[in-house]
């Protein structure tokens, strides 16, 4: 909160230097704008591009940087008995303490008089940083003041300049995406690797058996826990399957209904209701699920004999369904529409009733599109995680049968990660390399996906 | 400016002009009467009457917007597609109204087919292509009987010596000149007595248009056809009758070679001359 | 169709017919059939249609009839004693220290005691007795003494919330008709409530604590303000980020970037982002923002820009196709005029792309509030009492909230979790309400 008031700060001394440097670029043109090479306001812009980029990269690089400083004066500064031969995990734990006993919380060493003065120290330190932060980065706005303001003259060509930067700007910009998926990629890998330093490659993707509870204690007894994810794998595509069986029909029979018979007045009103469908949480439908859909389906297998899991693979795999209901039509009502009047016509022309044209013409046409949506489609479920973690079990079965429950890659990852975690133990990692493999499978995915799309539009375009 | 009384365009009247005995005989196989056509609020096709004899070509030609092929649509009532038109008047296939309520629109349309402007081939074989129609009308009986459809339709679309050797091979991937062969076997294939034919040669080259043209006057003996065309040299070279449509109304119609040596309409000599169209 | 059909394939029958009905346009027997085919096909259509509203409907309507009770709360009237003894037992001036440490739950256990002496003896049955009421019912009782410390040594009628259960049992989710072992309140209890309510001392009212607390054990005092601001300021950082940047990248990439690889590199990849499942952006977040830069876990900060990552290409692609709409004739007039390219841009097209991009982000950001599973993996999803402050606090989000409470064993907070969802859907409607109005009154035809 601090640093959003700095930001604000910063922001608003842009903003006056903005007026002065418009002022100032008037007067060194005599009092008016005329001899000016620019518009005034774009030295007012000049000016305030010297004093918020160099002030506000320098608080983001100082922000980044100060806590590994402070932290490593803190750590130095507690007794040598206290640091030495720590694990790199003991070290993140002791440290933790400390900050947590300088924000006031209740740590479990919080009466170890070393650990109190490191806290004091911790939060000595943050304060003067904080302070010298703000110092040096109105310091260095102003310096960017002084010489915007030494280089206005009237021949300044000020409109060029800030142009250029803004064009910089821009194309940082769209860089974040870039960065982002680049982001992704080297922080799985980089985990993975880590993991399969822990575990082989073969026994995590071939392996029959995953329990990845690691033992506390090193010589506890199956301290080593199994990574084997033929199960996730198997349960994912078991919900996926069920998913797209539920989905599949559903979606596709409602975008012909919508593209080819419904009349606009039904669109208007139908339209809508697939796009609440699509626009309602995941978390809501897991909360559908698990309380509503999964005791349904228990006593509906329970009044026939069936012994039906309360958290089986089916109760969550149609309520996903559901969810990637509104998902399928959308798409494949595009793709229908895309199909050309002419094919219709035709049909038509030959006497085939609306239903034969759709079957025999429509629907081929638009295959292509159509298998399109429907790989998007099992895209969206295989990465789907909240009605998994909600309605789907955590144990991993090695099992096809739909009324039994199995878990999934993504309440795997979720599970793994929620709650408390030791740094770089493999029940950690193997997370990650749980998310490399689904990034990779739904990237792969809507890679072809998307491909088969454009060239299924460009065809009929 | 001297109206010239002779057209100065050289349009040569290669169809057959169908003989005495034949005048004698002509059979109305289509009939309109009083035919408006409305889009909307806008009143596309006024009062039109039309005779179609059968085993005769009927070209219907005018300026682009004129309606002929609102009209060609109204006689196997593809306008139905459209929701906003609304077709007034009687039209009738051998006397029975095509717009009577009871009437069936798809039994209508395997007796009046139609080739449309673009080549429209399925994205299937071309065997399926041609088989698409016989199966849905249940027209034949058995692989054999579809085969020997197949076969026959070709050839009399001048397409089988083409692409015997490759009917399991998609429609789509042949020449503009060949779908638009494909897409009129296609509409024979299904046996109709009309065939609906919508300016077929407008995309394709003057090399492939000959080759339809041949098409076109050799299936006359079979079929009675109605083709739209910009072209006026086309409409001479093909049909017995032309009737000549502009701005929503039927103008003139009559025996093709007496419409272009000596139109009795100013506006019909004003587009056969070249001086509008 | 049989005429048709007894005609020799490709022989014609084009032949003159000698009678003119020779062949009648009459329906045939195969195609009844075609067209019994095709009524089977539009009601499948239609029926799939139906499906999919019905179980909106089924959906929604399992939510509000679990959830709409939650608005209310039963409480009981306790005539409570603020004995001096209890409060100030050294007697002497009032120390406020001591006010604010003094057992006020025995004053509540005092009153029911009084009330139901036959309890009074057995243990068990004691615990039941005490159990009526919310375990946190000291806190009013304190906050009224610390407010006016002259009520001490007087006696008043205190309005106290009902327990969970006994709340439960009011609303008629148990029904007391059931074998005692088949239900959470005892006879006992039942009994006790009836007495209380036969004196007209237990009403409902409208459950306030619900929309001003943060979370808590105790379902009764479990409220989603906590919740809501968190997604507030979680939802600030993320539109603080992603609009600037979505709009500076659509603008780039629309009106300025040359066609190259990278440009088109740029623009697979956003395509491919926006179907990144949004766990993977948690992941994301957790190795990058809190382990490598060391930002703080639960945070609403690293939250947001989470969901800003995530919203970035949703953004991105809706600024894109408003910039496109943007009839080319307008920028082409700008030029004419001597202006640069980047004032064409902020001069003309992007006020005019404006609704558009506005349209696009509040759909970003709808999706970005119902977001659940990649604040899972920063943390948010603590148990977290305290409204959070700042964008550094500690903080969970509504989706998170439900999420926790669908997790919560107690009946009661099926209530809660369902109404939770219904605040939530409400915010929902609401954005996406407004982005329609918004496409909807600047709908520019061109
Ligand atoms: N589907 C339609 N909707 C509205 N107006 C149409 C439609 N089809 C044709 N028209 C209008 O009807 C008139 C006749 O069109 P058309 O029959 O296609 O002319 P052409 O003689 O060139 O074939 C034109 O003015 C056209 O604008
Ligand atoms: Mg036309």
């Amino acid at each position: 909160m601090q640093t959003f008031i700095v930001v604000l700060a910063l922001l608003g001394f842009a903003a006056v230097g903005y007026t002065m440097g418009r002022a100032r670029s008037i007067m060194t043109a005599g009092g008016t704008p005329k001899g000016l090479h620019s518009l005034p306001s774009y030295y007012g812009a000049y000016t305030a591009m010297w004093i918020g980029l160099p002030s506000l990269l320098l608080l983001a690089a100082w922000l980044i940087v100060q806590p590994q400083i402070v932290d490593g004066l803190v750590m130095g500064g507690l007794p040598s008995a206290m640091t030495e031969g720590l694990s790199s995990s003991e070290y993140g734990l002791l440290l933790n303490d400390i900050r947590n006993v300088a924000t006031g919380n209740i740590s479990s060493r919080g009466d170890d008089p070393a650990i109190t003065a490191a806290a004091a120290r911790l939060s000595g330190l943050h304060d003067t940083g904080f302070i010298l932060m703000i110092v040096a980065a109105f310091g260095i706005g102003a310096g960017g003041l002084a010489v915007a303001r030494s280089r206005i003259s009237p021949t300044l060509r000020a409109r060029n300049t800030v142009e250029k930067v803004i064009n910089v700007i821009l194309i940082v910009s769209s860089l974040i995406a870039i960065l982002t998926t680049v982001g992704i990629v080297l922080s799985l890998l980089f985990e993975s690797f880590l993991f399969f330093t822990h575990v082989p490659f073969y026994e995590f993707v071939f392996g029959l058996n995953w329990s990845p509870q690691t033992a506390l204690r090193a010589d506890q007894v199956g301290s080593s826990g199994a990574f084997g994810a033929i199960p996730l794998f198997v349960g994912t595509l078991l919900i996926t399957f069920i998913a797209m069986m539920v989905a599949a029909p559903i979606g596709l029979l409602s975008a012909i209904y919508m593209a080819e018979y419904a009349d606009p007045r039904f669109r208007a009103f139908a339209k809508p209701m697939l796009e609440v469908l699509a626009g309602i949480p995941t978390v809501v439908y897991g909360f559908f699920a698990a309380l509503t859909v999964a005791p349904a389906f228990r006593n509906a297998g329970e009044s026939i004999g069936l012994d039906v899991s309360s958290e089986s693979a089916l109760a969550a795999g149609v309520v996903m369904g559901i969810m990637i209901i509104p998902f399928v039509s959308s798409l494949s009502d595009d793709v229908i529409n895309a199909v050309p009047q002419s094919l219709r016509d035709g049909s038509y022309g030959l006497g085939a009733t609306k239903s034969e044209t759709i079957r025999s013409v429509v629907v081929p046409a638009a295959l292509p599109g159509i298998v399109g949506a429907l790989l998007l489609a099992i895209s969206r479920a295989i990465g789907e995680t909240m009605i998994v973690v909600m309605a789907a079990g955590l144990a991993a079965n090695l099992t096809v049968n739909p009324l039994e429950a199995v878990t999934t890659v993504t309440v795997q990852i979720v599970t793994l990660l929620v709650g408390d975690q030791e740094f770089d133990s493999a029940k950690t990692l193997s997370a990650f390399a749980l998310g490399l493999v689904l990034f990779f499978i739904t990237l792969a995915l809507n890679v072809i996906a998307l491909s088969v799309v454009r060239k299924y539009r460009e065809k009929y375009d | 400016m001297t109206e010239p009384s002779t057209p100065t365009r050289d349009v040569t009247v290669a169809a057959k002009p169908p003989g005495p005995e034949q005048l004698a005989n002509r059979y109305t196989k289509v009939q309109s009467r009083d035919v408006n056509v409305y889009y909307g609020e806008k009143h596309a096709l006024k009062h039109v009457d039309l005779d179609v004899y059968e085993n005769e070509v009927t070209a219907l030609i005018g300026p682009s917007g004129c309606g002929k092929s609102t009209f060609l649509r109204c006689l196997n009532r593809m306008n139905d597609v459209i929701d906003i038109c609304r077709v007034t008047g009687r039209i009738s296939l051998d006397d029975h109204d095509i717009y009577d309520p009871s009437l069936d629109v798809v039994q209508l349309r395997a007796r009046v087919g139609m080739v449309f402007q673009k080549p429209n081939p399925f994205p299937k074989s071309i065997y399926d292509n041609i088989a698409y129609g016989p199966r849905i009308h249940g027209i034949a009986h058995g692989k054999a009987e579809l085969d020997e459809i197949v076969q026959k339709s070709l050839e009399r679309a001048g397409l089988w010596k083409e692409v015997s050797d490759r009917l399991d091979q998609p429609g789509t991937g042949l020449s503009g000149g060949q779908q638009q062969r494909l897409c009129i076997a296609r509409a024979i294939a299904v046996n109709p007595e009309v065939i609906l034919m919508d300016e077929p040669c407008s995309a394709l080259d003057p090399i492939a248009t000959a080759r339809i043209e041949e098409l076109i006057d050799e299936l006359r003996e079979n079929f009675t056809i109605v083709i739209v065309t910009h072209s006026m040299q086309q409409a001479a070279r093909v049909s017995q009758r032309t009737a000549f449509f502009h701005l929503g109304d039927l103008v003139e119609v009559g025996e093709t070679e007496a419409i272009f040596t000596n139109p009795e309409d100013s506006r019909t000599q004003g587009y056969i001359t070249g001086r509008f169209g | 169709m049989t005429d048709a059909t007894s005609f020799p394939p490709g022989t014609g029958s084009g032949g003159r017919p000698t009678d003119p009905a020779r062949r009648p346009l009459v329906v045939s027997p195969h195609l009844a059939r075609r067209y019994a085919r095709e009524r089977r096909f539009r009601l499948l259509g239609l029926a799939s249609v139906a499906t999919a509203g019905l179980i909106l409907l089924i959906l929604l309507g399992s939510i509000v009839s679990k959830g709409y009770s939650a608005f209310w709360q039963y409480n009981v009237d306790l005539t409570i004693e603020f004995s001096a003894e209890e409060l100030n037992p050294d007697g002497g001036p009032v120390d406020m220290e001591t006010l604010r440490r003094a057992n006020y739950l025995a004053l509540v256990r005092d009153s029911l005691k009084r009330e139901f002496p036959d309890a009074a003896g057995d243990r068990s049955e004691r615990r039941k007795l005490y159990g009526l009421v919310s375990p946190n019912a000291d806190i009013v009782l304190r906050s009224m003494v610390l407010e006016d410390p002259g009520l001490i040594g007087t006696t008043q009628t205190v309005t106290i919330k009902l327990s969970d259960d006994m709340d439960t049992f009011a609303k008629g989710y148990i029904d007391r008709n059931l074998p005692e072992g088949d239900r959470r309140v005892t006879d006992l209890e039942i009994g006790w409530f009836d007495h209380l309510n036969s004196e007209g001392r237990i009403h409902a009212a409208f459950n306030v604590d619900f929309f001003t607390q943060g979370d808590s054990r105790e379902p009764e005092e479990a409220g989603i303000y906590g919740a809501l601001i968190g997604s507030i300021l979680t939802l600030m950082v993320t539109l603080l980020v992603s609009f600037p940047i979505g709009v500076m990248a659509a603008v780039y990439l629309e009106e300025f970037a040359p066609k190259n690889r990278l440009t088109d590199l740029i623009e697979v990849n956003i395509n491919n982002l926006a179907a990144v499942p949004s766990i993977v952006f948690g992941l994301l977040g957790l190795a990058v923002f809190l382990n490598f830069f060391g930002l703080p876990r639960s945070a609403p900060l690293v939250g947001g820009l989470v969901l800003a990552l995530m919203t970035l290409p949703t953004i991105i692609i809706a600024s894109r196709s408003a910039l496109k709409a943007v009839p080319p004739s307008i920028r082409e007039a700008a030029l004419g005029l001597g202006a640069s390219p980047l004032q064409v841009v902020t001069h003309h097209v992007l006020p005019l792309a404006m609704p558009g991009i506005l349209t696009g982000t509040i759909i970003g950001m709808a999706q970005a509030l119902g977001e659940t599973a990649p604040l899972l993996m920063i943390g948010m999803v603590a148990f977290i009492v305290d409204i959070p402050q700042s964008f550094t606090d500690p903080a969970t989000v509504l989706p998170v909230q439900v999420y926790i409470w669908a997790d919560s064993p107690e009946r009661a907070f099926v209530e809660k979790t369902s109404a939770a969802i219904m605040v939530l859907l409400g915010f929902l409607v609401l954005m996406n309400a407004i982005a329609v109005l918004l496409r909807k009154r600047f709908e520019r035809r061109w």
